[in-house]
């Protein structure tokens, strides 16, 4: 990927899009990857480290239009996926760092300076993630039949009948009751449970975190999310980790479980800075 | 392209291989705090700028971008 070229100087109609950061000495094979809005992906190389980039129009990617075009659905996905795809290219033959969505600069002088002024916290990373790859592990509640069914029982519980407890419209609260009460139980149950498989899933990860869990009008799931765990895993350890995965997911409880992955480690370079520019983003 | 380390394993070991990725575990990852429902995704640009996504539009449109939702459990509303 070396000398590919270096942009114009001081163009100020577009912008440069970092999909992620290397080491110099990886050597990738990124001439046939296209990254944001389809021009070919470059690098720009400072302080010993890579970063990899593509040029964005600024009429479709500078502050303003970039506001308006995050509240396109259609613009978001192709754009998060177009950085995704780049960023999962580079995690497939080496270590990257893969930088969050939208960091923009205005020149490659400014990512050069980005990577020289950051370069202890990125090569820190970059040795991090060296040989280890993240997987994703999601977990739903699934419902108890049995419980489902109770509130067809109506003779449940007979403990909370009363002797003129017998119309219908007492029977239909002692059938709501039970089933709110199975339902919370329910849920206590898939959160126990999610509690219990993050924690045998972290044993087996070198690190482990939850991200928030998935709105269902957004993940299109039939039931409630209960675990949206993230697992930094070494590449030796990863058949580890799927059996444990597989054992999990076969264990007869309330919960079903997803797994994810590989997926660049995302997670886990976000040490509280984004390893990303100063300032002067916005054109 | 060289031949990815894991390429001799099982199907089985490796099921996301073998499905579209779904765009909200990507939002997840690509935003950096995870994508949640209660008010708007805030993405800062540049340590600066914050640009909220409205996911009210998201939300219309994500039934077509997610894959195969499992209606098959869909039996309670768990919420």
């Amino acid at each position: 990927m070396n000398g590919i070229g270096t942009k114009a100087e001081s163009r100020t109609d577009s912008g440069v899009w970092l999909h992620g950061v290397l080491a110099d000495s990886s050597s990738g094979a990124l001439s046939a990857t296209r990254g944001i809005s389809g021009t070919p992906v470059r690098s720009v190389t400072a302080a010993g480290l890579v970063a990899v980039v593509s040029d964005v129009p600024l009429a479709e990617y500078g502050e303003q239009a970039l506001r308006r075009n995050l509240e396109n659905p259609v613009w978001l996905e192709r754009t998060v996926r177009s950085h995704h795809a780049v960023v999962h290219q580079l995690s497939r033959t080496g270590a990257v760092v893969p930088a969050r969505l939208a960091i923009i600069y205005n020149s490659d002088e400014r990512v050069a300076h980005g990577l020289a002024d950051r370069h202890d916290e990125l090569a820190a990373a970059l040795e991090w993630i060296t040989g280890r790859e993240e997987w994703g592990v999601k977990a739903y509640a699934v419902p108890d039949r049995d419980v489902v069914r109770a509130p067809d029982a109506d003779s449940a519980s007979p403990s909370d009948a009363s002797p003129d407890d017998a119309g219908p419209g007492a029977a239909y609260l002692r059938r709501r009751k039970a089933e709110l009460a199975a339902r919370q139980q329910g849920q206590q149950a898939a959160a126990a449970a999610a509690e219990e498989v993050h924690a045998a899933l972290a044993v087996h990860a070198v690190a482990a975190r939850r991200h928030p869990l998935q709105d269902r009008r957004l993940s299109g799931a039939a039931t409630a999310m209960v675990l949206n765990g993230a697992y930094l895993i070494e590449r030796e350890g990863v058949r580890r980790f799927a059996a444990e995965f597989h054992r999990l997911a076969s264990r007869s409880w309330p919960i079903r479980l997803e797994l994810t992955g590989p997926w660049p480690p995302y997670s886990f370079v976000d040490t509280r800075e984004n390893p990303a520019p100063q300032r002067e983003e916005s054109a | 392209m060289t031949t990815p380390a894991w390429s001799d394993m099982a199907p089985a070991t490796r099921p996301a291989d073998y499905q579209p990725v779904a765009l909200v575990d990507v939002l997840d990852r690509v935003l950096g705090t995870g994508v949640v429902i209660s008010g708007d995704v805030t993405i800062s640009i540049a340590d600066v700028d914050l640009v909220r996504i409205s996911l009210n539009a998201l939300i219309a449109s994500v039934g077509s971008l997610v894959p195969t939702p499992r209606i098959s459990e869909a039996g309670e509303d768990t919420t």
